[in-house]
């Protein structure tokens, strides 16, 4: 069967998907939880304040829709790396982003950045070029973890075809 | 044929702001079963009750509008039911204006409705929403644009692939072919799959008139037979 096509989430999904306590997949304070921060930029350098994003790993989930500076935040417990028949997967979030011009939601990867070991053996960046790997990995603040979103523009993230 | 031809392109320059949000780059083309198989995002921490599926209860009285039933099953590729999948649904009001504090069309809102559902599919891959029919409303995107009336849906379903956001629409409405958000989808068959149907079986005499729409999600495609 076909599947059903998508279509935009829209500017005004602010009063429905947002949930009590959806930025949090553990309560924050939880040991062990990192907070990340970040925003989300379009092709001109512009904060994009109607997006909504959600990140799972796991059983872990969150969501957070962005403010009027593109700006988004996640409490989660810290993720481990896992071994799978594709080999080696560094620490890192599946994510998902949806916003008002997107037609259909984009995915990625939020990577941690503490073990390059493990991220140079990653199995899922091996398949993107070497230039272009650091769009995925979040870098160490004094708050947490920090993971802009460029939709477009020199430093546009990588996504995954779906 | 291509599924692609179903699903809209990031960039749609007729819908305007797809112009500075699609990706320009090479999207990563990974292995199939990657995300076909991944497991998508577990929405349990997302609260259902049971009357979060009637829309016109939701308040002390009743919204205006045409009260409408909406309902249909959660398939996947392969034509089974998606069970105990989480259905998130919201609309604007009768009058074509949203509750939401972005939306500053001046239409009424009615005291009476959220426009905010959700609820679990059945073991058959079924949900139903009690809800009015939600009015056309305009936008800027280019002189004199009007949104059809629409349903937003949220669907989540088992995999990575499966998830699924989109919009239902309302037979006949002729405000359909004049809209670059549904065109954006090249083939009309595509464009079919986003239409609901009047259902005189779903219909409650003297009460609502039924809507029927199924959704197919991604992922778990059939597997070829062996040998």
């Amino acid at each position: 069967m076909v599947p059903t096509p998508s279509q935009t989430v829209g500017p005004f999904f602010g009063f429905a998907m947002p949930f009590a306590g959806d930025a949090e997949a553990v309560p924050p304070g939880t040991p062990g939880a990192l907070r990340i921060e970040g925003q989300v930029f379009d092709g001109s350098g512009a904060a994009v304040p109607d997006a909504i994003l959600e990140v799972f790993e796991g059983e872990q989930f969150a969501r957070c829709r962005t403010d009027e500076e593109g700006a988004f935040h996640f409490t989660v417990r810290r993720p481990a790396a896992v071994t799978d028949g594709e080999g080696i997967h560094a620490p890192h979030l599946n994510l998902l982003v949806f916003a008002r011009g997107l037609l259909r939601q984009l995915a990625t990867r939020i990577y941690l950045p503490a073990d390059p070991d493990a991220l140079a053996r990653d199995a899922f960046l091996a398949h993107v070029e070497q230039p272009r790997r650091h769009t995925l990995i979040a870098r160490e603040t004094a708050a947490g973890l920090h993971f802009d979103v460029h939709l477009q523009g020199p430093d546009e993230t990588v996504f995954v075809a779906i | 044929m291509s599924e692609l031809e179903f699903e809209p392109p990031y960039l749609y320059p007729d819908y305007r702001s797809t112009e500075l949000r699609s990706p320009r780059r090479q999207l990563v083309k990974l292995p199939d079963h990657w995300f076909h198989e991944s497991r998508g995002p577990a929405f349990g921490r997302i609260a259902v009750k049971p009357e979060d599926s009637d829309l016109t209860k939701q308040h002390r009285g009743e919204p205006l509008g045409e009260r409408i039933i909406v309902s249909g099953r959660v398939l996947d590729g392969d034509g089974r039911p998606v069970r105990r999948t989480l259905v998130e649904v919201w609309q604007a009001n009768a009058a074509g204006r949203y509750l939401d504090p972005v939306d500053n069309h001046p239409a009424p809102l009615d005291p009476n409705f959220t426009g905010a559902g959700r609820c679990l599919t059945d073991d058959e891959g079924r949900y139903r929403f009690v809800t009015v029919k939600p009015g056309a409303y305009p936008w800027k995107n280019h002189a004199n644009a009007w949104r059809p009336a629409h349903i937003h849906f949220s669907v989540f379903g088992p995999w990575l692939s499966s998830r699924l956001v989109t919009q239902m629409y309302f037979p006949g409405d002729p405000l359909i072919p004049l809209d670059p958000i549904l065109n954006s989808i090249p083939d009309q068959r595509g464009r079919d799959l986003l239409m609901s149907r009047l259902d005189l079986e779903t219909t409650v005499p003297e009460w609502a008139l039924g809507f029927r729409w199924d959704i197919v999600l991604r992922g778990r495609d059939a597997t070829p037979a062996e040998g």
